[in-house]
């Protein structure tokens, strides 16, 4: 049977893995490639890291860090950040990494993302949302609005439009976001991460919120996620993947086991 | 432990390079020195994304060259669209043959509901004998990515349920492949990959 993918995220910060709150206050949690080792080891199904500062500085992505955290991982790996060409994921793919991510840049030009998907296939293509609800607006999870730059700026784009748009030009997966969420470790956006999840055919990797296990299977059930994205709960030792894992398999959620 | 990784530009050979070395595999790599296939002790064939891209295996002789090396007991891996193209075709490139070692179709998933592309980690369920996966137990898990797949047959060494059983990996004699990708499934994996390469 599929199983519910864990996957654990390194924000990677001037070389260094950093944890933030709702986007800032970062907080210093370690070297990339030993974190995503440790990940691997304790049940990690997948690795992600985002250079989160490379299009904030105008730079590419840290491909040494790519190169080093890649070099004895045998679990997928993604790396977002930074990339804004074809030419900039083919560096990545060569530094080791199996899919990009990609955000801003797929906004600022959507071609970039057929551009990718033609070179390297639809399973490299992982298009990244930055999601932030309006209280205001009349469908606050319909309405939800895509941010860039790490955040900062509202891209005047729906978030399940956007999201459709990607699957359509042929991204492999999308990596939702909940900013309201990011952070608080008070749960996942589990309406948003559903509206998106129901609209396409690819699969969703809701992020944002996650502080225990009941947060996991509620975005696998109510939030329809494909997989789930944590960051600070595992670094600092709150919780492995695997200890995760075993709970939610507790709970009746399909994970891979043992790992 | 010599292999041959072919490059025929589909999809990045990082990954599974990385894993062969990683099992103590002495690769080299060629996109057209059939000399190297030709001479080669193991030949893996991996590729992840579109069928079509295996047409440049016809364009650059490697089709001719792997299927001599195939004829001569060769042992061959092909991995994701390296396995489909052990097989007659598919029909995500209708125009385009595979080598027709297994006579069978590829096709894509049905329509009904279930995402496509089947991405993730899901477990091998039903076993046959096999050399390739020697000491890889019923429900260990390996990691997916594809929209086509192989169908069930006597040749099928594992089977995978995604929408129905399709075959996850296929053996006969010397000729290998996995839809999966051993080189991101973690332990399971490399010990394939480590079968590859030492069995006699």
């Amino acid at each position: 049977m599929i199983t519910k993918r864990i996957i654990a995220c390194l924000d990677v910060h001037a070389g260094r893995v950093v944890k933030g709150v709702q986007f800032v206050d970062l907080v210093d949690a370690g070297d990339p490639a030993a974190l995503a080792a440790r990940h691997a080891r304790e049940g990690a199904d997948e690795i992600v890291l985002l250079d989160i500062t490379a299009t904030l500085e105008g730079r590419k992505t840290l491909l040494e860090t790519v190169r080093r955290t890649a070099r004895e991982l045998f679990i997928p790996f993604a790396v977002g950040g930074g990339i804004r060409s074809a030419d900039d994921a083919a560096d990545v793919f060569d530094a080791g990494a199996d899919k990009v991510s990609i955000n801003s840049a797929a906004l600022a030009d959507p071609t970039l993302i057929d551009a990718i998907g033609r070179s390297f296939g639809a399973q490299a293509v992982i298009v990244a949302i930055d999601a932030r609800r309006d209280p205001d607006a009349a469908d606050p999870t319909g309405d939800a609005q895509v941010f860039v730059q790490g955040g900062r700026k509202p891209a005047g784009r729906r978030v399940v439009e956007w999201a459709l748009e990607a699957e359509a030009r042929g991204a492999g997966e999308i990596l939702l976001t909940s900013m309201d969420s990011d952070g608080t470790r008070a749960g996942f956006d589990c309406e948003l991460t559903a509206a998106v999840s129901q609209a396409v055919r690819i699969p969703v990797i809701a992020s944002g919120g996650a502080g225990n296990v009941g947060h996991f299977t509620d975005v696998f059930d109510r939030g329809k996620a494909d997989a789930a994205l944590a960051a600070s709960i595992f670094h600092f030792g709150v919780s492995s993947a695997r200890a995760l894992k075993e709970q939610l398999a507790r709970e009746g959620v399909s994970v891979r086991l043992p790992c | 432990m010599r292999v041959t990784v072919i490059d025929y530009k589909a999809g990045n050979l990082t990954s599974v390079v990385k894993a062969l070395r990683y099992v103590g595999a002495d690769v080299e790599v060629t996109d057209s020195e059939l000399s190297l296939v030709d001479s080669a002790e193991r030949i893996v064939l991996p590729g992840v994304g579109h069928f079509s891209a295996t047409r440049r295996l016809d364009s650059t002789g490697l089709t001719v060259a792997i299927r001599a090396a195939i004829t001569r007991g060769v042992p061959f891996l092909g991995i994701c669209v390296g396995m489909q193209w052990l097989y007659s075709g598919s029909t995500e490139a209708p125009d385009q043959p595979g080598l027709g070692f297994f006579p069978e179709p590829i096709t894509r998933f049905p329509e009904c509901g279930e995402k496509v592309p089947h991405v993730g980690w899901n477990s091998l369920d039903a076993r046959k004998s096999s050399r390739l996966l020697a000491g890889v137990e019923v429900g260990e898990h390996v990691y997916f990515t594809h929209s086509y797949r192989a169908p069930v047959t006597a040749d099928t060494a594992a089977t995978t349920h995604y929408i129905e059983p399709f075959a996850s990996a296929v053996e006969r004699g010397n000729v290998m492949g996995v839809q999966f990708h051993p080189e991101k499934s973690s332990t399971t994996g490399l010990k394939i990959l480590r079968n590859f390469m030492e069995f006699a």
